[in-house]
């Protein structure tokens, strides 16, 4: 008698509790977007709608002011045939190929080296790493003193390395590979000391070479660090602006124009906003095709990241 | 994507390949790297405490008395007050705003497990890819049309939109890690939804939080880019751009630019030299820090 109440009582409160709980997680899964609104919102209003409007202006003649008119891919056409537009594409894929080889490479051979060093090897890391968090600007008039022909290297070795066609576009990538390879290297260490200790131990009981170990352990097995990092520096190097706009504003005679900065002169300072839009969207287009041919790759070769 | 392995470095010492003695060619590399990497900046600080004529005579060596009041005319000259305040504010704002929204993105991503998240996901992803080139132009008009062009608000604004997508995947990642049951325990009791982020998840988040934090910060205090297409007003300018502003403009004392520049990048060193460990796990994490 005294009993049944109860067991009825229990009965209805784990099926408050419970039902309720299942209910509330399924809503969960629509009503949660409510959490990432904020995230969309300031998405769309910086990224997305911008990217769009840029899409719809490459098609126009519009100057940033007053209004555009619909010019078909006259800007496209023109664009294609222009040789400022010619050799800053030259410029960039020169400058794309240098960053998937010299600080990759360098990263490489850096991380592999202090992941072999008993003592200094956090020493080491934090040392190279300081570059990367100084700002551009900063690093940019460190390498303005010392690269400047009547003051640093420049004085002593008699060259004006950012004033002379054949020197200032090298000189360039070598102030930006400076202040960027050390985060390859944070990142490559960070892959290699994931890998598996134990093919290390094999290989030195097969008395391979450190060099061994290194192209037939070290760089398979970091393999999809070494990717995703090729793709990114494809995408970044197509986003360089602050060395080059800082150092040589794209000069001397255009020898160090990239997109970016070209871009960047056509939209505020010849007001041509509507075929600046238009590089901007070849850029994104090129950067749309690394992404795809990566996955692609990721996609036909199996790996996973 | 390999945050846990590179915090735990005297741990992984003793994984890897066998360590030996140091051969000498390799340590020596590893030091000429060492000065390669901060002997440029070395120099800088001393040409910061030189006078023009000695640097004039001597530009790659030491000061032969250190000048620290090039500081005070640097600090005067470049603007270097309002600079830092205007960096302040602006790093402060996009740190809390990135924050928030990131926080509550990683929540519904990594808890909630919304419907479509992978889909948003690699939405995130590809949109951090696109040049940012591509929207700066349509952006620079949409901001001037609503006013807030010039002003530390707009680029707070843009900041916040650039960093909280790459903020929210470190934040997810993070989440990813911890522990469901508190949670559950907390729903089961009939807390809600707003109260288990806020006395559950955000507490065991703030690790993450805090490296998020630093991670946007550094990217918000060393941005150039939309810096110097945001703001024109010299009062207004945050460090970076004040900073060009005065290497741009009539000065050719390189060591007051020098004194300048130490003085901009005086705080992060030391945030980095500090915290170094929380920089490089939140950079590793991420992959996605930007050239």
């Amino acid at each position: 008698m005294s009993a049944q109440p109860t067991r009825a009582q229990s009965q209805a409160v784990s099926l408050v509790r419970r039902r309720p709980l299942q209910v509330r997680l399924r809503d969960l899964r629509v009503s949660g977007w409510l959490f990432l609104t904020p995230l969309i919102l300031l998405n769309a209003v910086v990224v997305l709608i911008p990217s769009i409007e840029s899409v719809a202006y490459s098609f126009t003649d519009w100057t940033g002011l007053g209004a555009a008119t619909f010019i078909g891919l006259d800007n496209y056409t023109k664009m294609f045939g222009n040789s400022d537009f010619q050799s800053a594409l030259v410029h960039n894929v020169i400058w794309t190929a240098f960053f998937l080889v010299v600080p990759m490479t360098l990263g490489l051979f850096g991380a592999y080296a202090l992941l072999r060093i008993k003592r200094f090897a956090v020493a080491f890391r934090t040392i190279y790493f300081v570059p990367y968090i100084v700002a551009s600007v900063v690093n940019a008039s460190i390498w303005r003193v010392l690269l400047s022909p009547d003051m640093g290297l420049g004085r002593l070795l008699g060259i004006n390395f950012l004033g002379e066609t054949r020197w200032a576009f090298f000189s360039v990538m070598i102030v930006n590979t400076w202040a960027w390879w050390g985060f390859l290297l944070v990142m490559f260490l960070a892959a290699m000391q994931s890998v598996n200790p134990s093919l290390y131990e094999a290989a030195e009981i097969d008395g391979a070479s450190s060099t061994r170990q290194f192209f037939s352990i070290t760089l398979p097995s970091i393999r999809p660090t070494l990717m995703f990092l090729g793709l990114m520096t494809i995408i970044w190097s197509f986003l360089t602006f602050d060395y080059v706009y800082i150092l040589t504003q794209g000069g001397p005679a255009g020898s160090t124009e990239l997109l970016s900065t070209l871009l960047y002169r056509e939209a505020f300072t010849n007001l041509r906003a509507g075929y600046a839009s238009a590089i901007g969207v070849i850029m994104a287009l090129i950067s749309a095709a690394a992404v795809v041919s990566y996955l692609w790759v990721r996609h036909a070769k199996d790996w996973e990241m | 994507m390999t945050a846990s392995t590179s915090i735990r470095t005297s741990e992984s010492a003793r994984r890897g390949p066998k360590r030996r003695q140091l051969s000498v060619p390799t340590l020596v590399m590893l030091c000429a790297l060492a000065i390669i990497a901060v002997g440029p900046i070395v120099l800088f600080g001393f040409n910061a405490l030189k006078s023009q004529n000695e640097m004039a005579q001597n530009p790659l060596g030491p000061p032969p008395s250190w000048r620290w009041r090039n500081f005070a005319t640097a600090w005067s000259q470049a603007n270097m007050a309002a600079g830092l305040t205007n960096s302040v504010v602006i790093v402060l704002g996009t740190i809390a705003i990135v924050c928030v929204v990131a926080g509550c993105g990683a929540y519904a991503l990594a808890r909630i497990n919304v419907a479509g998240g992978t889909k948003f996901i690699t939405y995130l992803l590809v949109s951090s890819a696109l040049p940012t080139q591509m929207f700066l132009v349509p952006l620079f008009y949409i901001w001037t049309r609503i006013g807030l062009y010039d002003s530390r608000l707009g680029l707070i604004i843009i900041y916040s939109g650039l960093f909280s997508p790459f903020a929210t995947l470190l934040l997810r990642s993070f989440l990813i890690t911890l522990p469901k049951e508190f949670e559950e325990a907390a729903r089961v009791d009939g807390a809600s939804e707003l109260s288990v982020l806020f006395r559950i998840i955000l507490p065991s988040a703030l690790p993450g939080l805090f490296t998020t934090a630093l991670v946007t910060g550094l990217s918000a205090y060393n941005e150039f880019m939309f810096a110097v297409t945001f703001i024109q007003n010299s009062d207004l300018l945050p460090a970076s751009t004040a900073l060009f502003a005065f290497q741009q403009g009539y000065t050719k004392d390189y060591t007051l630019i020098s004194a300048a520049g130490m003085i901009m990048i005086a705080p992060m060193l030391i945030l980095f030299l500090v915290l170094q460990r929380r920089f490089v796990e939140g950079m590793a994490s991420s992959g996605m820090g930007g050239a």
